[in-house]
């Protein structure tokens, strides 16, 4: 049985030029113990779709369908249960640590009142507790370290404190938001090598959204591609890899500068991504696809499994896309 | 920050001095004297009066008695208008008043501009929001020197509840009225600026992992986002509060409180030097400390800020 389930989620947001629908119709799910990436370019969604999961959205956001994790449904769980379930059963890290640690709070203070609200714990534990995770993350010299504010630690110091405080309920579930966009190179292998480590050691499943598709293909079992708002295909990362089924898949992975091969030009996906307050009614990547039909602009293709384990949204027939 | 805080009060002491030399030299270049009147006195007379003062000395001899006798016996000299009595006799029994009222005043526009800034964030975009924002926009345009009068006619004329004016030694119902009508404009000025920050914090990343580690509405907002958003708040406090002790002239004016404000615009009426160098100086002080206590506040508040 799945973990977290997904059914039908839209998102919109209402804004002063209209409505903006960030997220139409998603559906997945996801396993214990698996980890799963959400692929896409920005304002794809796949940031909302996480968001709309942990009623994380703005004020002016609004979700729809159903977020099944233990039988309950997220989206329509009270406030106080809600609560319950975040940090302890579903943690989330995101994408920028300068921002995402309170900069006004030590960090033994930010770690200690997960355990002390959630746990019951004394402030003593709860901090002896928040050490433990410090040294789990590789910071060194935790133990002195923990009473420092957010600005005396290194970006990726800072992204390791943010993983150490969502681990501390151990939660059965990760969902890592761009973890490593705001970061070096150098950093961004080690901040990954630390997440590999971490889920094996504690078997947290994890939700890893990104843009970059070298990490994909290192950390995750399984691959959904979004646009539009849309998932485009999902399936085993190497299958989505080895013989992508959707063109916008196709030109993603084109896309992706390689060393192994003699190009002179970086290779993109002509136009601009779908103005998300007015989506055109069939597919949305219609106008940037290189294989488009007469069709795919007035009907939306229905996302269908083939092969058994994978499914695509796409009219052109998948051994065409090459 | 021990270091810091003597090092800022030994400032102090050249700035206090440029103060007292620029209003000294303001104040003689006006022309007219205290004792300029009318009728012309006799010469004998007059000669009589400025030597007892001291204005038959050349100006920087007067400066520089002025400020040795501050500095050495802490005398501010005497009243030139209030005979038999000195200026510090004079602040003395002002600025006690001025200070009480002052006070209570701050209080109430923090606690309630804060409260209502936070309630109007928090509530962005409803019924509650629009009635906080047409409250502080209702009472911005409400200056004290109409707050004042309005408040006479409803609460002693009309309804007859409250003392129309007097002190009577700071007894509560004497000291309401003034603190509301010295306090609304500056409790709407805190409540806007409350709610515009409070706003741009709840927008803020490290609010989404608060709400995102299950922590309570009520902690996010007291342990999480309060603090950061009382960062503007408070660069505006230091200068309010020094606007409240010298703005409160009008208080004094409608409520006959006797406070520091009245006697600082009748000695300028009346030449009265030695009371508007030492207002002047105590005002001076005021600001300087004010915004020492400012900044240290802002160091307590934001661990970025060291000295």
């Amino acid at each position: 049985m799945a973990l977290l389930e997904i059914e039908n989620l839209t998102v919109t947001f209402q804004t002063g030029d209209g409505p903006v629908n960030a997220v139409n119709g998603v559906s997945l799910g996801i396993d214990t113990q698996e980890t799963l990436a959400i692929v896409g370019e920005s304002g794809s969604g796949k940031s909302q779709t996480a968001f709309a999961a942990m009623g994380l959205l703005a004020q002016n956001g609004a979700a729809t369908g159903k977020v099944r994790f233990d039988g309950k449904n997220l989206l329509e769980l009270p406030q106080a249960a809600l609560n319950k379930v975040r940090s302890q059963e579903i943690a989330m890290i995101f994408q920028d640590p300068m921002t995402s640690l309170n900069p006004y709070i030590r960090i033994s203070d930010q770690m200690a009142e997960v355990l002390t609200l959630h746990k019951g714990m004394s402030k003593r534990e709860a901090v002896a507790e928040a050490v433990k995770m410090l040294d789990a993350v590789r910071i060194p010299d935790a133990k002195a370290r923990i009473t420092m504010y957010p600005h005396e630690f290194s970006g990726g110091m800072r992204q390791r404190i943010m993983i150490a405080m969502a681990l501390l309920c151990r939660p059965r579930l990760l969902i890592a938001d761009e973890p490593t966009t705001a970061l070096d190179v150098t950093v961004q292998a080690q901040i990954m090598q630390l997440l590999g480590d971490i889920r094996r050691e504690f078997g947290t499943a994890v939700i890893l959204i990104t843009h970059d598709l070298g990490i994909v293909a290192d950390f995750c079992d399984r691959t959904l591609v979004m646009y539009g708002g849309q998932i485009m295909e999902e399936g085993a990362t190497t299958d989505v890899f080895a013989s992508p089924s959707h063109p916008y898949t196709l030109g993603l992975l084109k896309a992706v500068p390689r060393l192994d091969r003699d190009d002179d030009i970086l290779q993109t996906i002509a136009g601009e991504p779908p103005d998300m307050s007015r989506l055109p009614k069939g597919c949305p990547f219609t106008s940037r696809c290189t294989f488009r039909q007469d069709s795919c602009a007035d009907i939306r293709p229905a996302l269908t499994d083939f092969d058994g384990t994978r499914r695509r949204a796409c009219h052109v027939p998948t051994q065409e896309v090459a | 920050m021990f270091s810091y805080i003597i090092r800022r009060l030994v400032v102090a002491v050249p700035t206090l001095l440029i103060l007292i030399i620029i209003s000294f030299v303001l104040m003689f270049a006006a022309p007219g004297g205290p004792f300029t009147s009318e009728r012309a006195l006799p010469d004998a007379v007059m000669a009589n009066v400025m030597e007892r003062y001291g204005l038959d000395q050349p100006y920087w001899k007067q400066m520089f008695d002025y400020v040795t006798n501050i500095v050495l016996h802490f005398d501010f000299g005497p009243s030139f208008q209030y005979r038999d009595r000195t200026v510090n006799d004079v602040i003395a029994q002002g600025f006690p008043v001025t200070l009480t009222y002052g006070f209570w005043s701050f209080v109430v526009a923090i606690v309630v501009g804060v409260s209502l800034g936070v309630a109007a964030a928090i509530r962005h975009n409803t019924w509650l929001d629009y009635l906080a924002v047409g409250i502080s926009i209702g009472a911005q345009v409400l200056p004290n020197f109409v707050m004042a009068p309005i408040l006479l006619l409803v609460f002693t004329l009309w309804l007859g509840w409250l003392p129309g004016g007097g002190w009577n030694g700071g007894q509560w119902n004497y000291v309401i009225m003034p603190v509301i009508a010295l306090s609304t404009s500056y409790m709407a000025s805190i409540a806007r600026i409350t709610r515009s920050s409070m706003l741009e914090v709840l927008n803020s990343g490290f609010i989404r992992t608060a709400r995102a580690k299950g922590l309570p509405t009520s902690r996010i907002i007291i342990r999480h986002a309060l603090k950061p958003a009382m960062l503007p708040v408070l660069s505006y406090l230091g200068p309010a509060f020094v606007a409240m002790i010298t703005g409160s002239v009008v208080v004094d004016v409608y409520f006959s409180t006797g406070g520091i404000g009245q006697f600082f615009v009748n000695s300028a009426f009346n030449r009265d030097y030695s009371v508007i160098m030492g207002i002047t100086i105590l005002v001076g002080a005021l600001t300087i400390l004010f915004n020492l206590l400012v900044d240290i506040a802002y160091a307590w508040i934001d661990p970025k800020i060291r000295y």
